[in-house]
């Protein structure tokens, strides 16, 4: 039970929003210190830890293009491709971004989209762009609620997309712990299928929050307006 | 055959022309602290080739990856202000290249996706072209590569150089985020190697009422859902309550359905992936990407998503599975 300590470390840390950096590093020492490893097979761990996920730095990789289309004007353009289509808000922008995401994932085209080769470049833009059509001005505050809601379509449509496709490694990954463990023969396509009524779920239930996001952000505006006609009249009378 | 290594040293030495452009900056305010962050995490990358392959110590990278925490906790990683264009020049240039923008980023999953289905059949001989354990991250990376000269030809960027100089100015704004994943999955193997997750499968045995199947299949599903906030990954919380609850419980005793319930078991901790910072390659690099001031603002966005699928969850496994 000790070794919850690390578990309990990390908690702490986010919550009172420490470095999580620092967070991470301390709380690895000390579970590793618990679970009885000496100084050197520390740092033998977070040297191999980092070798054997540099995978997930991948990202790096896109930056390059991704800036000098930015540094030319990509977001700019996306945003006034979508002021053209009266009929788009953010909310439904999110919407098709969200069903085209989970649909390629669905198929094992999981690297369509991603944060940032899509999200940052273009999705964003389309939203805040359809926004910017309906509202006239986007302030901060709705602007990183349309960047939260931009990642989180992205995060939905592929984790509950990529489980319908076979050869994903979360389905691998169960098949290969329960043949080996427990000696059943489960098929990946008995799991992908089974994955659909999730799949179906989570578009219903994020679908519905993206399209109640536009209702929100319309009450917000009405709002403001009425705020600041409300302080320029307040103006007028002094 | 282009091995998954290339794709590393190709991150690495944009890491190290990142530094080295820092290097060269004599306005940025953490000049030295910045370039020596960045060039470091590049050289990891390349040294890294060497341990994965067990001919170096792991424990150099190893204080090489406590060096570089402790450069981003000593604040040194600030970002400098890099010159782009302005608003107005960036108008006037979409005005100018119209929808062919749209070109070069439409390219990456494009290359990447017909490289993916291509690959099978891509072959020198009877060796295949691209890495065949790491089919998508290289096919991903070459995508990347001609999507960048795509971009220069159509452009034709005053400085060729462009696009690297250009990309500095996002990985500024990313920060020590971006190393936050691989160290992530550091704490994960750590984790896994001093016992947390029997401790964590024992604690929640525990709590479990005897009996109940309804009673069992919310333990199952929340445990998941609580086990991949904790450790950022469904993948490291799957074996450990499977072999808790999923399999002893479920499967054996209430003869579940071992595909309905494994399935669904894993999405019930995917339910939990949209909630925690422990997930930062999904949650918090984007936040970072995106320049957003609340770090948790993606959190904040999948939160009302993530716990009325939970529910949905753990009916569907209760109602289809048994």
């Amino acid at each position: 039970m000790l070794v919850l300590i690390g578990v309990l470390l990390v908690i702490v840390g986010f919550a009172i929003r420490l470095n999580p950096l620092v967070v991470v590093t301390v709380a690895g020492i000390v579970t590793a210190l618990l679970g009885g490893l000496n100084p050197l097979q520390i740092l033998e761990a977070f040297g191999s830890g980092f070798a054997s996920s540099r995978s997930v730095t991948i990202f790096a990789v896109v930056l390059p293009v991704i800036g000098i289309i930015e540094y030319f004007g990509l977001q700019e353009q996306a945003k006034n491709l979508i002021a053209k289509l009266a009929r788009l808000t953010a909310g439904r922008v999110l919407l098709a971004y969200l069903a085209i995401r989970q649909i390629t994932a669905a198929v094992g085209l999981t690297s369509i989209g991603g944060h940032a080769q899509a999200v940052r470049p273009l999705v964003f833009p389309m939203a805040e762009g359809a926004a910017l059509r309906r509202y006239g001005h986007v302030p901060e505050h709705i602007k990183e609620r349309i960047k939260g809601h931009s990642a989180a379509a992205d995060n939905v449509g592929v984790f509950f997309g990529e489980d319908v496709f076979v050869a994903v490694g979360s389905i691998l990954l169960i098949t290969t712990f329960v043949d080996t463990t427990y000696h059943l023969h489960l098929e990946p396509l008995q799991l992908a299928l089974w994955a659909i009524p999730t799949a179906i779920a989570a578009f219903l239930i994020h679908g519905f929050r993206l399209l109640r996001l536009d209702r929100a952000l319309d009450r917000e505006f009405a709002n403001t307006t009425t705020a600041d006609e409300a302080a320029a009249t307040a103006g007028d009378t002094k | 055959m282009i091995n998954v290594e290339a794709v590393y040293w190709l991150i690495g030495a944009l890491f190290i022309a990142w530094a080295s452009l820092i290097a060269r900056d004599a306005n940025h305010p953490h000049r030295l602290g910045a370039s020596s962050f960045w060039g470091l995490l590049g050289l990891c990358f390349f040294y890294g080739t060497w341990v994965q392959a067990g001919t170096a110590p792991a424990w150099i990278l190893g204080v090489a990856v406590l060096g570089l925490v402790a450069l981003a906790a000593t604040g040194r990683i600030k970002h400098g202000q890099t010159k782009t264009s302005t608003p107005a020049e960036r108008e006037a240039s979409a005005a100018r290249f119209g929808n062919r923008l749209f070109i070069p980023a439409l390219t990456i999953p494009l290359v990447t996706v017909v490289l993916v289905l291509a690959a099978p059949v891509l072959k020198i001989g009877s060796t295949p072209i691209l890495d065949p354990k790491n089919t998508t991250l290289v096919a991903l990376a070459l995508g990347a590569v001609v999507a960048t000269i795509v971009a220069v030809v159509l452009l034709k960027p005053k400085n060729k150089l462009g696009p690297v100089i250009e990309s500095r100015r996002i990985l500024e704004s990313i920060g020590w985020a971006a190393l936050l994943p691989q160290m992530l999955s550091t704490l994960g193997i750590l984790f896994t190697k001093a016992g947390v997750g029997t401790a964590v499968s024992t604690l929640v045995t525990g709590l479990m009422p005897k009996g109940s199947l309804l009673a069992a299949v919310i333990v199952y599903c929340v445990g998941l859902f609580v086990f991949t906030v904790l450790m950022g990954n469904g993948f490291a919380a799957f074996p450990i309550m499977t072999a808790a609850i999923g399999w002893p419980v479920l499967v054996q005793q209430f003869h579940g359905n071992p595909a309905i319930v494994f399935a669904i078991g894993m999405l019930a901790g995917f339910c939990g992936t949209l909630c925690t910072p422990m997930a930062a390659n999904f949650n918090l690099v984007p936040a970072a990407l995106l320049e957003m001031k609340n770090k948790y603002g993606v959190i904040t966005a999948q939160l009302g998503t993530a716990f009325p699928l939970l529910v949905v969850n753990t009916a569907l496994m209760y109602f289809l599975a048994f």
